[in-house]
């Protein structure tokens, strides 16, 4: 299984990674062994099995509609690094 | 004729109205009045070992939508992780449902000049809704997760739509059906109903779509309708002088009634969708879709139905009472406050929503003003029965909109009970014809016209409250009486 840089270069966007070019070129090499790997698995025969999401035998959990009481706004944001009166402090999103 | 022909796609998106959030039971509040994040819980963080659990409710408030929107129901649905990488969902991925959605394959039918037009809706699945932001200008937005994790429904039409006009009629009709469910309020300016619009424009030529750009960040229908007019203008602008159209995200400036381009898309979206591990997948039985189906409530069209059938009114009258929930439920309650049919459609499509406009009320605020079905029905009563005309029931009209008091009560206040009494009529019709000598005469020579003028001369002497079959009757008679 080839992996070429480019695909490599994506998948790190998509992933929000910034790379040097030395990793991307690990990154490749390291990726097209595990693919290579899952191409063996893929030799397994699985006609006969159903596909599945999920290993547990379940279906349809769900609750109902009934609400409890929510933390308190000091826990909500006991661990952020940055808060201002209750909210969060993020770096801007969309550029003004 | 031009030579571009519009395309529109419309997404929705509704917040359902249930008490606890999407996958836990978080309480959902009003997002834009509550305090920031008092209704958060370690789910709407994203706090690691955290299990998302399906609100049942949700899920048949989407099938509702999804039974109203003529859909099919397919026997399984799934939620999938879509790669989400902005702050106001903290998890990294937002879970929504990708190829086994809940609903497929519906449609919605608008009415637009007196013709029926079938727009196609693809899909609704469910989803969560992502926190609120707010940009500070200085580099940095504050997240408040009141909203993360409520439940949306997300309702994808096929690109059916061909002019702005048919987009709001869709939408005006899409956001009745959510109404009329009890699964959405409609608002807007809340952000609890939001609508995107994929635009692109088609020559006459062309064998295929153009490249389409989606507007974002509509807060009402009528922006929606403004932001595609100014989009399809110039697109159309564009490929005339030879330019060209990229895909982009665009807002909406409702004060500079202008685009705005928010971002370019370079490749398109890469979500890297996959199964939900943590939910197991919902299977519905075809009882359950039964069961859904027999307790929707009645919807706009069959409204239209039985008021036309049922009560005489037109069509296009039962459609303005269908068009917002409201307004057919203030209709139905004075049905059963006795009013005849046709006069109720006729004083709240005339009087009433005259008022209101003069006081610059939205006609789907119709459930909130002072004048309630049972004050309309009495208001009808009252002229049916004689004791005040029609001109005394208009006057009514804007006290009832001031005070809120009842009209009989009104009536006794004002001194409004119209004057049947022959005595009284007779008396006051001489005293006009007494004073008008010249054109009783012209009357009595022929000019068959003038008995209008002398019945509006009585009628103001009688300050409007003469009962007007009564008075024609009588002056007509006292007119005779002066031929000997």
């Amino acid at each position: 299984m080839k992996f070429d840089l480019e695909t490599v270069r994506g998948i790190a966007e998509l992933a929000k990674l910034e790379l040097t070019e030395d990793e991307i070129a690990t990154y490749a090499g390291q990726l097209a062994h595990i693919l290579t790997y899952f191409e063996h698995l893929q030799e397994l025969d699985t006609s006969q099995i159903e596909p599945t999401a999920s290993v547990l035998p379940f279906t349809n959990v769900m609750r109902k509609d009934v609400a409890q009481p929510a933390l308190d706004p000091s826990e909500v944001i006991a661990n952020a690094p940055d808060s201002d009166a209750n909210q969060f402090r993020v770096s801007a999103v969309l550029p003004e | 004729m031009s030579d571009w022909k519009t395309i529109i796609g419309l997404e929705v998106h509704a917040e359902l109205l249930t008490e606890s959030k999407m996958f836990s039971p978080c309480p959902v509040v009003d997002s834009v009045e509550a305090a920031p994040n008092t209704a958060v819980d370690p789910l709407s963080l994203g706090l690691p070992g955290t299990l998302p659990v399906v609100n049942m409710q949700a899920v048949e408030y989407a099938m509702m939508v999804g039974l109203a929107l003529n859909c099919e129901i397919p026997p399984v649905n799934q939620f999938a992780r879509k790669s989400y990488f902005y702050p106001d969902l903290p998890k990294g991925f937002q879970i929504s449902q990708y190829d086994r959605p809940l609903a497929v394959n519906g449609y919605i039918d608008i009415a637009l000049d007196g013709e029926t037009k079938r727009i196609r809706v693809r899909r609704a699945h469910l989803e969560e809704d992502t926190g609120k932001l707010t940009h500070e200008g200085d580099g940095s937005s504050l997240v408040d997760y009141n909203r993360a994790g409520v439940p949306l429904l997300e309702i994808v039409s096929e690109p059916d739509i061909f002019s702005s006009a048919e987009a709001e009629a869709y939408s005006r009709k899409l956001r009745a059906l959510l109404q009329y469910l009890g699964v959405n309020h409609g608002d807007m300016s809340k952000g609890v109903l939001r609508f995107e619009a994929n635009v692109s424009v088609m020559h006459k030529d062309d064998t295929a779509f153009r490249t389409r750009r989606e507007i974002k960040n509509l807060n009402s229908i009528r922006s929606m309708v403004r932001a595609i007019d100014a989009e399809v203008a110039w697109q159309i602008r564009q490929y005339e002088s030879g330019g060209a159209v990229t895909p982009a995200t665009l807002g909406w400036d409702e004060a500079g009634g202008k685009i705005v381009v928010q971002r370019y898309k370079e490749r398109a979206d890469e979500y890297r969708y996959f199964p939900e591990p943590d939910i197991p997948v919902i299977e519905v039985s075809r009882d359950w879709v039964e069961e859904v189906r027999a307790h929707l409530p009645e919807l706009p069209d069959a409204k239209v139905v039985r008021y036309t059938a049922d009560y005489g009114v037109t069509d296009y009258e039962a459609r303005r009472l269908v068009e917002d929930r409201a307004i057919a439920d203030f209709f139905e309650a004075m049905l059963a406050e006795g009013a005849p049919a046709k006069q109720a459609v006729n004083w709240m499509l005339g009087g009433l929503f005259r008022t209101m406009n003069e006081a610059n009320v939205g006609y789907d605020e119709i459930g909130r003003i002072r004048i309630t079905p049972a004050m309309l029905a009495e208001l009808i009563a009252l002229v049916q029965a004689g004791t005040i005309n029609n001109t005394t029931a208009n006057t009514l009209l804007s006290h009832m909109w001031e005070s809120g008091q009842m009209p009989s009560a009104l009536v006794k206040q004002l001194g409004l009970e119209q004057v049947s009494d022959t005595g009284v009529l007779r008396e006051t019709i001489e005293t006009v014809l007494n004073a008008n000598p010249d054109m009783v005469a012209g009357y009595l020579a022929g000019k068959d016209k003038l008995i209008k003028a002398l019945m509006g001369q009585c009628m103001a002497a009688l300050k409007g409250k003469g009962n007007p079959q009564a008075v024609t009757d009588l002056l007509a008679e006292a007119l005779e009486a002066r031929r000997q």
